[in-house]
């Protein structure tokens, strides 16, 4: 195998064992970024000096978990005096005074920062073809999408082109484009990780998580990352978990549930037929499967397209031009200057819905729109506890389909049902993973998603450990 | 249904500047999507109480102490236009 192909757990060994140094990954995965980047354009910024700088860091940090470890960072996480774009026009040439708290962690665990990866503008998207700049190309065809709105995080894990990466969640953004890359994503519970640094989206919502090749790499990074922030008043104080204490080969007696409503909406047959051979393989190992029954996902959908541009809406007003990002230069007066600023810097899907927020949350649509979509969310996640008062795990396919095809979809509401299977999890703030579980008749990844209550990210890690250790196919690489 | 008045109502209030090709299509985007959404009017919602964020919450207080902040360069140094230590915009009142 090559270094490039490596985990991040088989790395750590291999410097252990002193059978590689961190300069000569770091270099392996600098090459890999030359030798590939043309074609699956995966990062908005290379970071090679920043690179270098963690690297000469190594022997002040060598007994810290990420240790000369090549990590990318999507691009909307704050990295100080290195620009962040969030993929828009709008943030262009901003460069953050500050890091996010999850880069601060990554810089204490003596990660080497490879670079900031590329996604749909401000997060908005299922495909990264929302790019203000560029599109990603999925590293098992490149003709196919990589999904999104994380897509350049998990090209640049499925290419080799970073051991791991972080991605942003909002209503699929790490699972959707990990399981159209075949690789792991793992969206925690609201609030485990910090936000703070992190371009706000809908803020109810967001949660940034691991991407990674396989789920021991998940549960590493896991335990960089999360834990309570003062800095963010939404994360979740409480004893930190050690989630690799959950890398057991074992699912007996565990209690799996199959809502019959996902599986009855229409979706890809191989992706349908793929998730439950998978689930027939736990059950052969001990798991207890039993169908149960859950509100039709397509609601959680539609509350979502509430919440989600409503607070967005709120979000984006922060850009007018006057402290930081663009500013048009077209402008007679202040009012002028806000209206020009806002037409050249946001793209159409975020202009889109801007608009669909600000329209839900106006004087008259509130109740109907906002209020309604709101008491929405609480049917969905009564849901899910009920569910989960029984069981300890859901499991779903992650997305109707393999990767779609670039340029395929036009129709903004056919884009948003990509991501049918996965926007109920963000509506109810549960954790969830999307695991490689096999690959269609076009050798395209199929990923499944496990879903696990509040907190419940310990169970997941163990049945989709399981469940690698079944299948066997987490050492199959896209060939480039 | 949405209309297009009802699209320039709410690209006002959001400082958004349409053109007329952009208004014509959002029109019919945004209509389509609304309409989808309204399918939450299905579900009988009257005694739910509304859910804002699904783990629990408290307000978080600290005591008012004095910490570091940004120094004013780095706050200013991704400002447009900047002038004596302060962020400029164009003229606010008309002449």
């Amino acid at each position: 195998m090559n270094i490039y192909d490596l985990t991040i757990h088989e790395l750590k060994e291999k410097i252990a064992v002193g059978e590689l140094t961190p300069a000569e990954i770091k270099k392996a995965y600098a090459d890999r970024i030359n030798e590939v980047e043309d074609r699956v354009k995966s990062y908005i910024t290379v970071t090679d000096e920043l690179a270098e700088e963690d690297l000469a860091e190594y022997e002040n940090k060598k007994e810290a978990l990420l240790a000369g470890i090549p990590i990318a960072v999507k691009d909307n996480m704050s990295t100080d005096g290195i620009k962040t774009s969030c993929g828009s026009k709008m943030l262009e040439n901003y460069k953050p005074p500050y890091n996010a708290t999850v880069v601060e962690k990554l810089n204490a665990a003596g990660a080497v920062i490879m670079g900031k990866t590329n996604m749909d503008e401000f997060a908005m998207g299922s495909s990264t073809e929302n790019s203000a700049f560029f599109d990603t190309h999925n590293p098992w065809n490149l003709n196919h999408a990589p999904g999104g709105s994380s897509g350049g995080s998990a090209a640049a894990v499925a290419a080799g082109e970073c051991a791991a990466a972080l991605g942003s969640d909002t209503g699929g953004s790490i699972r959707q484009p990990a399981s159209y890359c075949g690789v792991v994503g793992l969206k925690p519970t609201y609030g485990m990780v910090s936000r703070y640094g992190l371009v706000a989206f809908a803020s109810s919502l967001d949660q940034i998580g691991p991407i990674t090749k396989d789920v021991e790499d998940s549960a590493i990074l896991m335990n960089v990352i999360a834990g309570h922030d003062p800095k963010d008043s939404t994360s979740i104080a409480g004893k930190k978990e050690d989630y690799t204490e959950y890398l057991k080969e074992d699912v007996s007696g565990m209690k799996i549930g199959i809502p019959e409503e996902y599986f009855n909406l229409e979706f890809d047959e191989e992706v349908k037929a793929s998730v439950l051979a998978a689930v027939e393989k736990l059950k052969e190992a001990g798991a207890e499967v039993e169908t149960v029954h859950m509100t039709d996902a397509s609601y959680a959908l539609a509350a979502y397209y509430v919440i989600a541009p409503a607070e967005a809406s709120s979000n984006l007003a922060r850009y007018d031009g006057v402290r930081y990002g663009l500013r048009s230069e077209q402008a007679a007066d202040v009012s002028e200057m806000f209206t020009n600023t806002r037409h050249e810097g946001f793209g159409d899907e975020v202009k889109r819905r801007i608009m669909i927020g600000t329209y839900a949350l106006s004087s008259g649509y509130y109740d109907a729109y906002y209020l309604k979509a709101q008491k929405v969310r609480t049917l969905i996640k009564d849901d899910f506890d009920r569910i989960f008062n029984d069981f300890d795990l859901i499991i779903t396919p992650t997305a109707p389909s393999t990767a779609i095809e670039l340029e395929s979809k036009s129709d903004p509401l056919e884009m948003y049902h990509t991501d049918i299977f996965t926007v109920p999890i963000n509506i109810a703030g549960v954790p969830a993973m999307s695991v490689p579980c096999g690959f269609d008749s076009s050798e395209m990844p199929i990923g499944l998603q496990l879903i696990g209550p509040h907190f419940g990210e310990g169970k997941i890690i163990q049945a989709a450990y399981t469940l690698e250790k079944l299948l066997n196919i987490n050492e199959k690489r896209a060939e480039l | 249904m949405i209309e297009k008045k009802d699209v320039e109502y709410a690209a006002g209030l959001a400082q958004l500047k349409l053109d007329e090709e952009e208004k014509e299509k959002y029109t019919e985007q945004i209509g389509e999507i609304l309409n989808y959404v309204d399918k939450l009017s299905e579900l009988d919602t009257d005694d739910v109480v509304p859910t804002a964020y699904t783990v629990p919450m408290k307000n978080v207080l600290r005591k008012d102490e004095v910490k570091e902040s940004l120094p004013r360069e780095k706050s200013l140094a991704n400002a447009p236009d900047e002038k004596d230590g302060h962020f400029r915009a164009p003229k606010i009142m008309s002449d």
